[in-house]
């Protein structure tokens, strides 16, 4: 995993995915529930997956607090925040819907969609099933196409197991280029390791090296390219605008009417106004 | 129209050949090739485990429906048979000995009468009452009830009842917020975000009122219990009583599907939407969190609703069967006029007061029923605003015997409690998601009138069959 992640010289020993808790006397700091928000935090942090893998479970084990956790898709429509602390840092979480792909359509999930394209949290946890990673893993490279920093928690490992299934962590971590965090959320296993994982790319400690994007056509490629030109030539301050270009290639309605209707340029400003 | 769009039109064209979804099938190319990389073990997917055999069973056009009845029965006959002896013990301990108890502080300091009546007599009752009659059924029920949706039964039955939803031309994901309405309305409306065609969204939010709210659960389980219950022989008066309850949900289903079906044939017309439900793996619930959690969550934050609004309600109760307009009180005034109407349709006014009483929380409306009726019948059991100590069994007969109750007045409470309009909290809820002031008011009225009729309906048989 260290082929494609960037450690900084001053902290030689900080990993991403320890076997252990972690404690202070390895280097890894030791992350302690903040609940809600009380103060101004130093870092946001999105936490997304599909329906059902367990955000709300990481969330909660983050933060100690007990949003309502159910064995059934579609139970988080509202976001939830809280908080951690690891060292000296303060982070805010914000716990979104489940959601199968940014290109969809309901409410709840285009309020996930949204908050991660311009509510600009620093850095995004995708949770995924290990036992269906095929699936969740087409969120998680959308999301990497948007997301600046991102890890990949994996989650239920202890289910995929009994299911006989068998995931290599590294060689995942490897071909996306972001870090990748073995979990087992509902018993406690993974948790400081994520919240170091978060800690490392939010101070810089860790670094995202994403391979290339999906390769794409060579023809459906300039028509891309084509496309983001125009709207940069519209809408300077855009952001994400490769993302955008491409649901605007795949003929995306909500967009259409925004960038008929101008509003496309607000999408860069509103902080919370997407949920 | 904008250059962007103009550029966007053009170059589709142009790589049409390559297919609208090029875009996708290049991200699912990556995801395959990657999974097949670094997914391995021996996988299990050609066999047929457990789950896949309970799956089979729980899901089963044949098995399905009979299995959930049964399932919610169960559940109902451990909440009314394990809930009777902590009920009787917290009454005696709260509203005879504490109200007792009250009563000397309130005497020894020299406190006027009218401030006794209203805190010890009003106030206080009307709390240790709700106290001893909700908390140890819903003690049983919430943590039972969380089980299964931990367990993962919850999706299962959502999964049955998708294809009656097709039927109503309301969209499969409206069993999912129904799910949600079991423990709360208000829940169940903001959870019907979920659903991405506002049409099938307005029909889960119209109907979400007919899944049963944790503040409704105590009335039909008490009410299942002494009046429906009581008529069977001793020993099968809990498993009588349980199938009355699960009865009454299975008919809240029944309700809202056809509710849906002339809801998406008249005012919210169009085809359902397909969508794909996704279930889960059963996972082994964790016992003590689960019921740690149902505890905090949902047991005591309903006991909680419940004691909040039971104390002003207490009060508001011993003030209208105080103040004295003419020769009557105001109590007396509200139920004589509202008690033809109440016993045309099988109930009565005091209850139909109760329920105006009740808007804020359903939670109080039996205490309300019972304080009200001890306080316009003056027995020799009851002053003017006092509340009495009162187990299941003395509540049977406060309710028959100074109430005038019968078998029908208990059916039709059930009915009424299924069936009318949502709490205030819920409408709120309700405007908020909706933005509408036409559909709140549908929301609120609608059910309203449905309860209205079908109770109507309901003793109009009654009284022509005996």
């Amino acid at each position: 995993m260290s082929l494609n992640l960037k450690i900084a010289e001053s902290e030689p020993r900080a990993p991403i995915a320890l076997s252990c808790g972690g404690c202070a006397s390895c280097g890894v700091g030791v992350f302690r529930r903040s609940g809600r928000l009380s103060a101004k935090a130093d870092a946001t942090v999105a936490v997304m997956g599909n329906p059902n893998v367990g955000k709300s479970t990481v969330f909660n084990g983050l933060t100690g607090l007990r949003q309502h956790v159910g064995n059934w898709p579609g139970k988080t429509v509202m976001r939830a925040e809280g908080a951690f602390r690891l060292g000296e840092r303060l982070y805010r979480l914000i716990d979104l819907p489940g959601t199968y792909s940014l290109m969809s359509q309901s409410p709840d999930e285009e309020a996930a969609r949204d908050y991660l394209l311009f509510g600009q949290p620093d850095v995004t946890v995708v949770v995924c099933d290990a036992g269906a990673l095929e699936r969740n893993l087409n969120l998680v490279l959308q999301v990497r196409e948007v997301a600046g920093a991102m890890v990949l928690a994996l989650n239920l490992m202890d289910e995929a197991e009994r299911k006989g299934i068998r995931v290599d962590e590294r060689a995942l971590a490897r071909d996306l280029g972001v870090p990748v965090v073995p979990m087992a959320a509902r018993s406690g296993k993974g948790l400081a390791e994520l919240a170091n994982a978060i800690d490392g790319l939010s101070t810089g400690r860790l670094v995202c090296r994403p391979a290339v994007s999906a390769r794409l056509d060579p023809e459906i490629e300039a028509a891309v390219v084509e496309i983001e030109l125009a709207l940069k030539a519209e809408f300077p301050d855009l952001p994400h605008v490769r993302w955008i270009a491409l649901r605007l290639l795949e003929g995306d309605a909500d967009l259409e009417r925004e960038v008929t209707q101008g509003t496309l340029g607000r999408l860069g400003h509103p902080p919370e106004a997407a949920l | 129209m904008s250059e962007v769009l103009r550029v966007a039109q053009t170059v589709r064209a142009r790589v049409a050949g390559a297919g609208p979804d090029a875009v996708a099938e290049a991200l699912h190319a990556e995801a395959t090739r990657i999974s097949e990389r670094v997914v391995g073990g021996p996988g299990r997917s050609n066999r047929r485990g457990w789950d896949q055999r309970l799956d089979a069973a729980l899901t089963s056009p044949l098995w399905g429906f009979p299995v959930m009845v049964a399932m919610f029965a169960g559940v109902f006959w451990l909440t009314i048979a394990g809930a009777n002896v902590p009920s009787a013990m917290l009454g005696e301990l709260l509203t005879v000995r504490g109200t007792a108890f009250l009563h000397h502080v309130f005497a020894a300091i020299g406190a006027p009468a009218w401030l006794t009546g209203v805190v010890v007599d009003g106030a206080w009752l009307a709390t240790a009452w709700v106290i001893s009659v909700m908390l140890p059924p819903m003690a049983i029920f919430f943590p039972l009830f969380t089980l299964l949706e931990d367990f993962g039964y919850l999706p299962r039955v959502a999964f049955n009842l998708d294809r009656a939803f097709r039927w109503a031309g309301a969209h499969g994901k409206q069993s999912l917020t129904m799910m949600m309405g079991y423990g709360c309305n208000a829940a169940g409306v903001t959870a019907t975000r979920i659903i991405d065609s506002p049409r099938e969204r307005l029909v889960a939010i119209l109907t979400n009122n007919f899944a049963i709210c944790n503040g409704r659960w105590p009335t039909l389980i008490l009410v299942g219990t002494i009046f429906i219950g009581a008529t069977a022989p001793a020993g099968w008066a809990s498993v009588v009583a349980a199938t009355s309850v699960a009865g009454t949900a299975m008919l809240g289903v029944l309700v809202t599907v056809l509710v849906s079906r002339v809801l998406s044939r008249t005012v919210l017309k169009g085809e359902a939407s397909a969508f794909t439900l996704e279930l889960p793996p059963y996972r082994p619930p964790q016992l003590l969190r689960t019921i740690g959690t149902s505890m905090i969550d949902r047991t005591l934050k309903v006991l909680w609703r419940a004691i909040v609004m039971a104390g002003p309600a207490g009060v508001v109760i011993w003030l209208i069967s105080n103040v004295m307009v003419g020769d009557q009180s105001v109590a007396a005034w509200m139920v004589g006029g509202l008690d033809p109407l109440g016993k045309f349709i099988g109930l009565n006014g005091v209850i139909l007061v109760a329920y105006i009483v009740a808007i804020p929380a359903n939670e109080i409306v039996i205490p309300t029923i019972l304080m009200l009726t001890l306080n316009l019948t003056k027995s020799g059991l009851a002053q003017r605003g006092v509340m009495l100590e009162l187990d299941a069994d003395q509540a049977k007969t406060v309710l028959t015997q100074l109430g005038g109750w019968n078998l029908l007045t208990g059916v039709n409470l059930m009915l009424f409690s299924l069936l009318h309009n949502p709490c205030s909290t819920a409408l709120m809820t309700i405007w908020h998601e909706t933005r509408s002031r036409r559909w709140t008011l549908w929301s609120a009225f609608m059910p309203l009138a449905l309860a209205f009729i079908v109770c109507a309906l309901v003793a109009i048989i009654w009284r022509a069959v005996s």
